[in-house]
C-alpha cells in the first residue's frame, strides 16, 4: 500500500468506527422528535413525546430517585475510593495488601449479576440476623457505592502516581504535620481527579440496572429499571425522549468538565513555572 | 522527645485509618458476600428459606454440605451448553473488538498530537451516555419494522425485511458495540507511549512496514492487547442486559440463567451455584489481567 492510500484507509477506518458508535445515539435523538406512535416510522417532527414524558409521573419519580442515589453514591465512592488509593499507593508494604488490591478490583471485573447476587444474599443474611436493613434506597446505595469505589480508586490512583512525592517531602521538611501535608499540598492537587471520579461514579450509578434490580425493594424503581422493563416489552417513544434529555445533559457535563480539567492543568503548569522562575531569581 | 513519639503515634494511627477504612469496606461488601454465595450454593432450598448448614440439634455443630445444586449443574446438559455458549460469545466479541479496535487505536495514536484529546473524548462520550439507552437504540434500528429495514425497503434494496433481531447477530453486535471502548482505551494508552525510534531503526535496516508492524508494534503492545481483551471478555461472559434486550430466547447466556434462577424460580442455592461456577471460569482470565497490570505498574 502506498503512503497516500494508507492514510485514506486509516481515515476511513476511524470514521467508520465513530459512525458505528454514534449511529444508535443519533437515531435515538432524531426519533424522539417523531410524531408517529410507531417508534421506527418517521411521520413529522413534534414535541409529542416530550409532553408525554412531562406527564409520566412514574418515570419522573424514577429519575428523581436515580439522581438522589447517584449523587449520594458518588460522594461515598469518592470518599472510600480516595482511602483505597492512598492505602495502596502510600503504603507499599502491609499485611494483606494483595487481598485489598484484589478486593478493590473485584467489582471492576466481576459480572454485574454476580456482584448483585452476592450483595443481596449478604444483605438478606444481615437482615435475618439484625432485622435490618430493609431493601430499598439504602441497599441500592451500598451496591452503587461499592462499584463506584472501585472506579474512583482507579482514577485517584492514576493521579497519585503522576503527582510528585517530592512536594510532600518538601512540605514535611518545611515543618508540615502529616495532616497539614494532606490539606495544604496533596488534597488541592487531587481536586481535579476527585471531580472526575465523582462524575464517573455518578454516571455509573445513574446507568446501572442490574445491581439496582437485585438490591431494590418494593416502591423503589430507578430510572434504568423503569426503562429496562419498558424496553423488554417493546419499543416506546417516551424512552427516546428521556434518552435525548439525558444525552444532552451528559454531553454538556462531559465537555464542561474536560474544559475544567484542561484549565486546571494549564493553571497548575503556569504556577509551577512561575514558582520555578521565582526560585531561580 | 515527647514530640517525636507523638508524631509517630499520630502517623501510625493515620496509617491504620487509611488502610483500615477501605479494608473494612471491601471486606464487608466484596469478600464476605462472595463467601455467602459459596455457602448458599452448598445449602438446600426449603420452601421459603434456606436450610441451615450447621446443625446444632445434636448438641454439637454438624456441618452438612449439600452438593445437590452442583450435581444438577453437572448433569443437566442445558447448563453446560449455556456455559459453553457464553464463553463462545464472549470470545467472538473479544476477537471482533480487537480486530476493529486495534487498527483504530493504532491510527488514533498516530494522528496529529493536537487532535488526539478530541478523538479520545469522542470515544469516551458514548461510554458516558447510558449503556441501557444505547442498547435500546439498537433495538429500534434492528427490528423487522425497524429503522434499517425501513430505509432499505424504501430504497428498494430489499423487498422483505431482513431478520436482524433476537439472534446471535444482534447479540454480538450489541456486545461489540458496548465493549469496543474498553478495548480501544488500553490499546491507545499503550500505543501512544510507544517509542517510534524502534520503527525508524527497523526501516533504516530495510524492514518492510508490514513486517515491522508484526515484529515490533504488536509485541510491544502486548500489555495493551491483554488488558483490553480481558476487560472485554470477563464482563461479556456474565452479560445480562444485552442478551435480554437483543439476544432473544435462542441465544444462551449464563447471566440470564442466573437471573432467571433467582428471580423466576426463586432458587437461591441454584443461582449461587451458577455464580460460583461462573467465577471459577473467569478466575483464569482475571489472573492473567492482574498479572499484566502488575507488570505494567512495575515497568513504570
Amino acid at each position: 500500500m502506498s503512503q497516500a492510500s494508507n492514510k485514506v484507509f486509516a481515515k476511513g477506518w476511524m470514521i467508520a468506527v465513530y459512525l458505528f458508535l454514534y449511529l444508535p445515539i443519533i437515531t435515538l435523538v432524531v426519533f424522539s422528535f417523531n410524531d408517529s406512535k410507531l417508534v421506527t416510522v418517521w411521520s413529522h417532527a413534534s414535541f409529542r413525546w416530550y409532553v408525554a414524558l412531562a406527564q409520566d409521573s412514574d418515570l419522573i419519580s424514577a429519575v428523581l430517585l436515580s439522581l438522589e442515589i447517584a449523587g449520594l453514591s458518588a460522594l461515598m465512592s469518592v470518599f472510600f475510593g480516595t482511602f483505597t488509593a492512598f492505602a495502596l499507593n502510600r503504603y507499599k508494604r502491609f499485611q494483606g495488601r494483595t487481598l485489598l488490591t484484589s478486593m478493590s478490583s473485584m467489582p471492576l471485573v466481576m459480572p454485574d449479576v454476580i456482584v448483585g447476587l452476592s450483595l443481596l444474599l449478604m444483605i438478606v443474611s444481615v437482615q435475618n440476623w439484625l432485622g435490618f436493613p430493609e431493601r430499598g434506597l439504602f441497599t441500592i446505595l451500598l451496591g452503587h457505592a461499592l462499584l463506584g469505589t472501585a472506579y474512583a480508586a482507579v482514577v485517584v490512583t492514576s493521579r497519585l502516581r503522576e503527582m510528585d512525592s517530592k512536594l510532600d517531602e518538601a512540605a514535611m521538611d518545611l515543618g508540615c504535620k502529616p495532616m497539614q501535608v494532606f490539606t495544604l499540598v496533596t488534597f488541592p492537587l487531587l481536586v481535579p481527579a476527585l471531580v472526575s471520579a465523582f462524575l464517573l461514579t455518578f454516571t455509573l450509578s445513574f446507568d446501572d440496572v442490574v445491581l439496582s434490580s437485585f438490591l431494590s425493594g418494593p416502591g423503589y424503581s430507578t430510572m434504568p429499571m423503569v426503562i429496562f422493563s419498558r424496553a423488554r416489552l417493546g419499543l416506546n417513544p417516551t424512552i427516546n425522549a428521556v434518552a435525548t434529555v439525558t444525552i444532552t445533559v451528559v454531553t454538556i457535563a462531559v465537555i464542561a468538565s474536560s474544559f475544567y480539567t484542561s484549565h486546571q492543568e494549564r493553571k497548575r503548569k503556569r504556577e509551577e513555572a512561575q514558582a520555578y522562575s521565582d526560585s531561580n531569581k | 522527645m515527647a514530640k517525636t513519639s507523638n508524631f509517630f503515634t499520630s502517623l501510625s494511627a493515620g496509617r491504620l485509618a487509611v488502610i483500615g477504612v477501605p479494608y473494612f469496606w471491601f471486606l464487608l461488601l466484596a469478600a464476605i458476600p462472595l463467601l455467602i454465595v459459596l455457602k448458599i450454593s452448598l445449602s438446600e432450598m426449603e420452601s421459603t428459606s434456606i436450610s441451615n448448614m450447621i446443625d446444632w440439634s445434636h448438641g454439637w455443630p454438624r456441618l452438612t454440605l449439600n452438593f445437590a445444586s452442583y450435581q444438577f449443574l453437572a448433569t443437566d446438559s442445558l447448563y453446560i451448553k449455556t456455559y459453553i455458549s457464553s464463553i463462545k460469545y464472549a470470545l467472538i466479541t473479544t476477537l471482533l473488538c480487537l480486530a476493529i479496535g486495534y487498527p483504530f487505536a493504532y491510527y488514533m495514536a498516530r494522528s496529529p498530537k493536537h487532535m488526539q484529546p478530541t478523538l479520545l473524548m469522542l470515544i469516551m462520550l458514548p461510554f458516558w451516555t447510558s449503556f441501557l439507552l444505547r442498547i435500546y437504540a439498537w433495538k429500534t434500528l434492528l427490528v423487522s419494522n425497524g429503522v434499517i429495514n425501513n430505509i432499505l425497503i424504501s430504497l428498494h434494496i430489499i423487498d422483505t425485511p431482513i431478520e436482524m433481531m433476537n439472534n446471535s447477530f444482534s447479540l454480538l453486535l450489541g456486545m461489540v458495540y458496548s465493549y469496543l471502548p474498553f478495548m480501544i482505551l488500553p490499546l491507545y494508552a499503550n500505543l501512544s507511549k510507544m517509542d517510534m525510534r524502534y520503527l525508524e531503526a527497523a526501516s533504516d535496516l530495510g524492514t518492510s512496514p508490514f513486517k515491522a508492524f508484526w515484529l515490533i508494534t504488536v509485541p510491544l503492545s502486548k500489555a495493551g492487547i491483554i488488558a483490553g481483551s480481558m476487560l472485554v471478555f470477563i464482563p461479556a461472559v456474565g452479560e445480562y442486559v444485552i442478551p435480554e434486550l437483543l439476544g432473544g430466547s435462542s441465544t444462551l447466556m449464563i447471566g440470564r440463567v442466573l437471573w432467571d434462577e433467582f428471580f423466576s424460580n426463586n432458587d437461591w442455592p441454584m443461582a449461587s451455584a451458577v455464580a460460583v461456577v461462573m467465577i471459577l471460569l473467569i478466575l483464569v482470565p482475571m489472573g492473567i489481567y492482574n498479572k499484566a497490570q502488575a507488570e505494567q505498574m512495575e515497568g513504570k
